[in-house]
């Protein structure tokens, strides 16, 4: 920090409705030059609304936002990139069909000057990213970068545009571990160049670790605002979700029978993602089964087969004792088979759909909804009131747009849709990833609940800490194939990790021949 | 043996080239909406109208380059119609469309009507004629083939050369292929996607009509009644074909062009006067089906359109 601190930003009173929602009720803050200040606050608690007024992307509809002392009109984004504010977004605004170096310089130079002086801008993207260690090509197709690349992209097209202020909405949820402490050494060297960062998170470690300040939101309003040198993880969750958050316990427990079996099932490759190779996987009643490894290792075959979507190209998949000849998703939810799946937005919810028919979507050809080919919306209706009231779903009312929530409040929904279905087999991919504290909590609870209730349940996570905090037993998945099964308390994360990267199975191949 | 002594002859390129004109224009008219975000089918109909006004236009005495000129400002017209119902209020780009083409067309009927109350057959106006480029048109075989041919034609080549450079080699060019891809990423830079592609629309409109101009100012002389005969439907699969990109497009509109030039002349040999010759003028669109499920497995759609946008919405 400078000794003599300048206002960066300085936010009004920002008042934002969407309907009868409230997304940000008379927020006001401000950040000094060569600060970063942590946004704070649960899924739907309009951090990403408030920082979308910033950006000019949505009109407040009352309240002023002023740059170094200029205030930014409203609605406008290119203002706001003119004063110095630059925003990267949760869900990336990258255009596929263009390079690296094209996404950076759209809309850097008027539109109508002649031509795109490819060159400079190359020189300059290319300076940027040794200065800022954003390592990616500028020519690049960047349909083709992984996710952290993208990000890197993303940051290289606010600094491109030399912002002064850089808010940065959710940048760890799509990344490793790895690639988080290469995005904060990024970071780091953007404060010491004397930028602004306004950091949107729920994790409170990564808080801790690069914020100066902290900036609590719950329900659109400002709870409270800490230093994080006077502050701890603690008293940030307490202010966040209003009380104090506990992990819950697990319980013990003694499996039952053999629900759902792969047997030595086998995939064909898809694209460079690879196919199972001879998995073989039982699903016990009682009992969760951690399924860890690095994401594209076959995950989504294991999933695809167990929600039905894929039938094994060899092997058996057998279900309560009998082999399936043929596996659809129907059959699979008739069979009491709940899915939870890994992107909620794609094949989790119908987006336009209100919540009354994304409850229904799994079954509503069944007596609970329809009868004789007409659907009943009486009871859909009250089926979906039921998980909103029961599973605390924040909405204004069954009849809203599922694209209108929030993600935790959209996994709520996809939650009760199954769980109150009374599932034997419960399959969760990555069921808390994009979540925060309190809705992590809340899903794990429930899952834990359904293992006590007698479900198995398969949870995949590329979040070994929860699969380790959850599981039962834990297989690793790497490079399509199964490691051996390991029980809570057996492995180090370390040991896990020495499976994830592929190495052990070598050896244990050896063990059983 | 017949056919391939037909592929020899500088007159069939020659026509070939001159069939594929007004799909020129009007394929990149369309490639510039699509490459935006937005399906233009009101093209059939703006097609008519173009062909109608810069037919108008030189009967009532202008120029005929200011007849082409008109024939784009009608196009245009439409075009901003079209794109203020499918851009900022975001309708149904397919409804909006075809509404297009039916109002441009029974308007430009209309307007015949009310120009021209007495006559039995349209008049005739004294249209483009062919322009022999020097040295090159003295090739043989390409000579008479490309470089015999009218004015109008020329410039449907400079076009997709200049269409191409925009879209590739400028900053608009850059921006009209993100807001057909992802429209949230030029918001994001502080563009507007609204401005871009009505923009787009517009001017793909006018290309449009000037592809419908081409058949009553160098093609005919006159315009009829169902002139343009289907002419826009093609150019969307042409586009298609083409990939979204302006050269491939316009190798597209050759094809087929050379296609229907190839009926033509097979009709008459020996061989073709044994078949019905409905058979022949099949061909070029069972072909160009063919062509167009074997190049579009590879064609890339524009990730956005037909996607309204809509600012602040979530």
């Amino acid at each position: 920090m400078p000794k003599n601190p300048v206002e960066a930003l300085c936010l009004n009173a920002i008042t934002k409705r969407f309907g009868e929602l409230i997304a940000n009720d008379a927020v006001s803050f401000s950040v000094m030059k060569g600060e970063v200040v942590a946004l704070l606050g649960e899924n739907g608690a309009g951090k990403t609304t408030l920082m979308n007024i910033l950006f000019g992307q949505y009109t407040a509809d009352s309240g002023t936002v002023a740059v170094f002392g200029e205030t930014l009109p409203p609605g406008n984004s290119r203002a706001a990139l003119d004063a110095g504010v630059g925003m990267v977004h949760q869900h990336f605004t990258l255009a596929d069909n263009l390079t690296v170096q094209e996404n950076i310089t759209l809309g850097a130079r008027s539109l109508f000057s002649p031509h795109l002086d490819r060159a400079a801008s190359r020189a300059k993207i290319i300076e940027l990213s040794e200065k800022f260690h954003l390592v990616v090509s500028p020519d690049a197709d960047v349909g083709s970068l992984t996710v952290g690349e993208r990000q890197r992209v993303e940051i290289l097209k606010a600094l491109y545009r030399d912002v002064q202020i850089l808010i940065l909405d959710e940048p760890t949820a799509v990344l490793t571990p790895q690639e988080t402490d290469d995005l904060f050494a990024t970071l780091r060297l953007a404060i010491a160049k004397g930028l602004s960062i306004i950091f949107i998170s729920h994790k409170l470690h990564e808080v801790m670790a690069i914020a100066d300040r902290v900036i609590v939101l719950r329900h659109g309003k400002m709870t409270g605002g800490a230093r994080t040198k006077d502050t701890d993880k603690r008293a940030l969750a307490a202010m966040m979700m209003g009380v104090e958050a506990t992990p819950p316990q697990v319980a013990p427990v003694n499996p039952g029978a053999v629900l759902f079996e792969l047997q030595n099932v086998t995939t064909p490759d898809f694209g460079n993602v690879p196919g199972l190779k001879s998995v073989s996987l039982a699903l016990k009643a009682g009992q969760i089964i951690g399924l860890a490894g690095v994401s594209g290792n076959g995950q989504a075959a294991v999933a695809d087969i167990v929600g039905g979507l894929h039938n094994p190209s060899a092997g058996r998949v057998v279900l309560n004792g009998n082999t399936i000849q043929k596996w659809s998703p129907r059959e699979a939810v008739q069979n009491g088979i709940a899915r939870i799946p890994e992107d909620r937005h794609k094949t989790g919810t119908i987006a336009d759909f209100d919540l009354t028919e994304n409850a229904i979507l799994e079954r509503y050809n069944t007596d609970a909804f329809s009868k004789g080919g007409w659907l009943n919306w009486r009871r859909s209706r009250a089926f979906a009131d039921s998980i909103i009231d029961k599973y605390d779903v924040r909405c204004p009312g069954a009849d809203t747009p599922i694209r209108l929530l929030s993600g935790g409040n959209m996994q709520k929904l996809i939650l009760g849709r199954v769980l109150e279905a009374d599932p034997q087999i419960i399959l969760a991919n990555q069921p808390v990833r994009g979540l925060d504290i309190g809705a992590v909590n809340y899903v794990h609870s429930q899952l834990l609940a359904a293992r006590d209730g007698g479900a198995a349940v398969l949870l995949i996570s590329e979040d070994l800490d929860e699969v380790m905090a959850l599981s039962d037993v834990i297989h690793v998945i790497a490079d399509g194939r199964l490691s051996p099964e390991f029980s809570r308390g057996q492995m180090t994360p370390a040991q896990l990790g020495f499976w994830m990267a592929g190495q052990g199975f070598e050896t244990s191949v050896a063990h059983a021949s | 043996m017949e056919i391939v002594e037909i592929l020899f002859t500088a007159s069939f390129w020659a026509a070939a080239i001159r069939i594929a004109s007004p799909l020129i224009f009007a394929t990149l008219g369309e490639l510039i909406c699509e490459r935006a975000g937005v399906l233009n089918l009101g093209i059939e109909g703006i097609m008519v109208a173009g062909a109608f006004a810069g037919w108008m236009a030189v009967y009532s005495g202008t120029g005929l380059w200011t007849g082409v000129c008109v024939a784009m400002l009608v196009g245009m017209l439409f075009g901003t119609l079209h794109s203020i119902l499918t851009v900022p209020f975001g309708l149904s780009q397919h409804v909006v469309g075809l509404g297009v083409t039916l109002l441009a067309t029974s308007s430009t009927y209309y307007a015949y009507r009310l120009a021209l109350p007495e006559v039995t057959s349209p008049p005739k106006i004294e249209a483009f004629q062919p322009f022999e480029i020097p040295i090159l048109s003295g090739i043989p075989l390409l000579g008479p083939a490309l470089f015999s041919q009218t004015p109008f034609t020329y410039l449907a080549f400079v076009l997709v050369a200049v269409v191409a450079v925009i879209l590739y080699r400028t900053p608009l060019g850059l921006a009209v292929r993100a807001a057909g891809e992802s429209p949230a990423a030029v918001a994001a830079q502080g563009l507007s996607v609204t401005a871009i592609r009505m923009g787009a629309v517009i001017v793909g409109s006018g290309f449009m009509a000037m592809g419908g101009a081409f058949l009553t100012m160098s093609a005919f002389d006159s315009f009829f009644f169902e002139m343009v005969n289907g002419r826009g439907w093609i150019c969307i699969a042409l586009v298609v074909f083409g990939s979204w990109r302006p050269g491939k497009a316009l190798l597209g509109a050759v094809l087929f062009a050379a296609f229907d030039a190839l009926q033509i002349r097979v009709q008459q040999t020996n061989f073709g006067s044994q078949i019905p010759y409905q058979f022949f003028l099949m061909m070029p669109y069972i072909l160009s089906i063919l062509a167009l499920v074997v190049m579009s497995r590879r064609a890339k759609v524009p990730a956005a359109l037909m996607v309204p946008f809509n600012k602040g919405e979530r």
